[in-house]
């Protein structure tokens, strides 16, 4: 059998001539796979994650139905509430994936993955993804969640693969927000206090809990800046139907997201040395 | 000359701030052969293992692995060497065979090949029989061959050891050191290993490199080696009157580069305390 393995592997060791843009899409799919894979085998995160969300709709949004006190016209707040706890769910799970780059690092697969064939910046971008993954899947959990508390959901395919590759970009920058993050501080002490110091603002300066119009302006200003905010606005507009700027939201986001791969891809060095 | 040598390197340099870890060193690894880097903690080696992986940027000398210069082609360089780290780097959260797929898309091995491949590989060390089980199930002995599997997926013609057995137990080192030798017998794989244990490095290795503070202080077969210091000298003495007597001890009293050393050496010593506290943490 060891002969397999003794075959000079001629063919593909010429891959080296392998274009950027495929290899960043074979690393996507390679490591978005192993995620699925660790999803399959242990199921346990996919029900703990669910219950703060199923908290926020259940209590916070049932109630604030009935007080009536938000301003979203003609929407249930109920309806206006679930994309923002989509968002909100798929940032908690990209925000904090430095501390397991961090311990990747010092577990040596971080090493082990650095010694294959595959820049950094498709590296990044393969982890970022892969992240995505699992936010995809708790998103489905939350559409379902929604579904069952009378949310009028979109069903249209179009609408809902828009929403995909929203969830995708915001949290690939949240994710490459995180590595970066990583890369500065090193260790997951610092990660976590960090992490838990910016998820609330980020939360509570978008307008996943309530419209932009009715902030104060100084958190207006903060909200114009920040890509939860975008990708609230997008997923409210393709999941409920209200007028959302999607062109200027998946723009943002597109650019978010390549920037900060770039920023975690360069980063990412000083994590392995 | 360099078509015979696994790895070349020529006055290769790396420095962590102010303080030097691998000052100038020079080493030739002739191909399919088993290569043992020794020294005591902080006497550079990993750093210069991370250096020919490319781990690391060689700021001052070259590096060629198989002729490849691996500072200038990086991506060519790493389709040569196959690379297992000191820790216990497996994923606990997917099969043995999950692991070592994961691997062969990595090293972008061809779909119509990969099923063959990884199985010959997991078979390599012993794991077909529990290839699908979840890595986390497994010894830390199992563990240390399936990333031996992950690292031959990719039919290196360089494999990278970083202190392939610490934390096993006699049974699990020999295991380990039998599945390496079957694979370089049977591949012709050069095979470039670090260890502490003077008595592997004397039954297993070709030739070995001591490391001192960043340079390399003897260079010979471990015979040559033993049969310098004398009739009945072992490895430990060889160690002991190369590295003066410190034998995983205290570095940095000889005199001898102290003052290039320090901080940085210090620094390595700690990741290799921690990197063994992990190991042996995984382990249970």
């Amino acid at each position: 059998m060891s002969e397999q393995l003794a075959v000079p592997h001629a063919d593909w060791a010429k891959s080296t001539l392998i274009s950027l843009p495929r290899l960043v899409l074979s690393r996507i799919s390679t490591l978005s796979l192993a995620e699925l894979q660790k999803i399959r085998h242990d199921r346990t995160e996919l029900f703990t994650r669910a219950i703060q969300p199923a908290l926020w709709l259940l209590i916070f949004g049932e109630t604030f139905t009935r007080l009536r006190v938000i301003p979203t016209g003609n929407i249930p707040y109920l309806a206006y509430l679930a994309p923002g706890i989509l968002a909100q769910s798929a940032l908690f799970i990209a925000i904090f994936y430095g501390i397991q780059i961090i311990w990747e690092r010092d577990a040596g697969v971080l090493a082990k993955l650095l010694v294959t064939p595959t820049p950094r910046v498709a590296l990044v971008t393969g982890k970022a993804v892969a992240v995505a993954v699992r936010a995809l899947v708790q998103a489905l959990v939350i559409l379902i969640l929604a579904a069952l508390l009378g949310v009028g959901l979109t069903t249209d395919p179009l609408n809902l693969l828009a929403m995909v590759v929203v969830v995708i970009l915001g949290s690939t920058f949240f994710c490459c927000l995180s590595i970066t993050i990583a890369g500065l501080v090193l260790t997951r002490d610092r990660l976590m206090g960090i992490g838990q110091a910016i998820t609330m603002p980020l939360f509570f300066g978008s307008s996943a809990l309530y419209p932009v119009k009715i902030m104060p302006g100084w958190l207006k200003v903060f909200n114009r800046v920040n890509p939860l905010g975008y990708e609230v606005d997008a997923l409210r507009g393709l999941l409920i139907g209200v007028p959302a700027q999607l062109g200027l939201d998946f723009g943002v986001l597109i650019l978010a997201a390549a920037v900060m791969i770039s920023i975690a891809s360069a980063l990412l060095a000083r994590l392995a040395h | 000359m360099s078509a015979l040598l696994a790895v070349r390197g020529t006055g290769i340099r790396h420095r962590f701030g102010n303080t030097v870890a691998v000052d100038g060193v020079d080493l030739e690894v002739a191909a399919g052969t088993v290569f043992g880097l020794l020294g005591p903690n902080g006497a550079g080696k990993t750093t210069a293992i991370r250096m020919i992986t490319t781990l690391l940027p060689a700021p001052a000398g070259t590096i060629e692995v198989f002729g490849v210069d691996v500072a200038r082609y990086k991506l060519a360089g790493r389709r040569l060497i196959g690379y297992v780290p000191q820790q216990l780097s497996a994923d606990a959260l997917l099969t043995g065979r999950e692991n070592v797929t994961l691997f062969a898309r990595l090293f972008d091995v061809p779909r119509a090949r990969r099923r063959r491949i990884v199985d010959a590989a997991l078979e390599s060390v012993g794991l077909a029989d529990v290839a699908d089980r979840i890595a986390g199930t497994y010894s830390g002995g199992m563990i240390r061959r399936l990333e031996l599997a992950q690292a031959l997926v990719n039919a290196p013609r360089l494999l990278v050891l970083d202190e392939p057995t610490i934390g096993l137990d006699p049974i699990g080192r020999a295991s380990v050191w039998d599945r390496i030798l079957d694979v370089r017998a049977s591949t012709g794989m050069t095979v470039l290993v670090t260890t502490h244990y003077m008595d592997e490095a004397d039954q297993y290795c070709d030739r070995i490199a001591l490391m001192h503070h960043g340079r390399i202080r003897a260079l010979g077969t471990p015979a040559e080696l033993k049969a310098g210091l004398g009739p009945h000298a072992t490895l430990d003495d060889v160690f002991r009157a190369a590295t003066g007597d410190e034998l995983g001890g205290r570095a940095g009293e000889s005199g001898v580069g102290k003052s290039r050393v320090g901080e940085s050496e210090v620094g390595e010593r700690m990741r290799d305390v921690r990197a063994t506290r992990r190991t042996a943490r995984r382990l249970g």
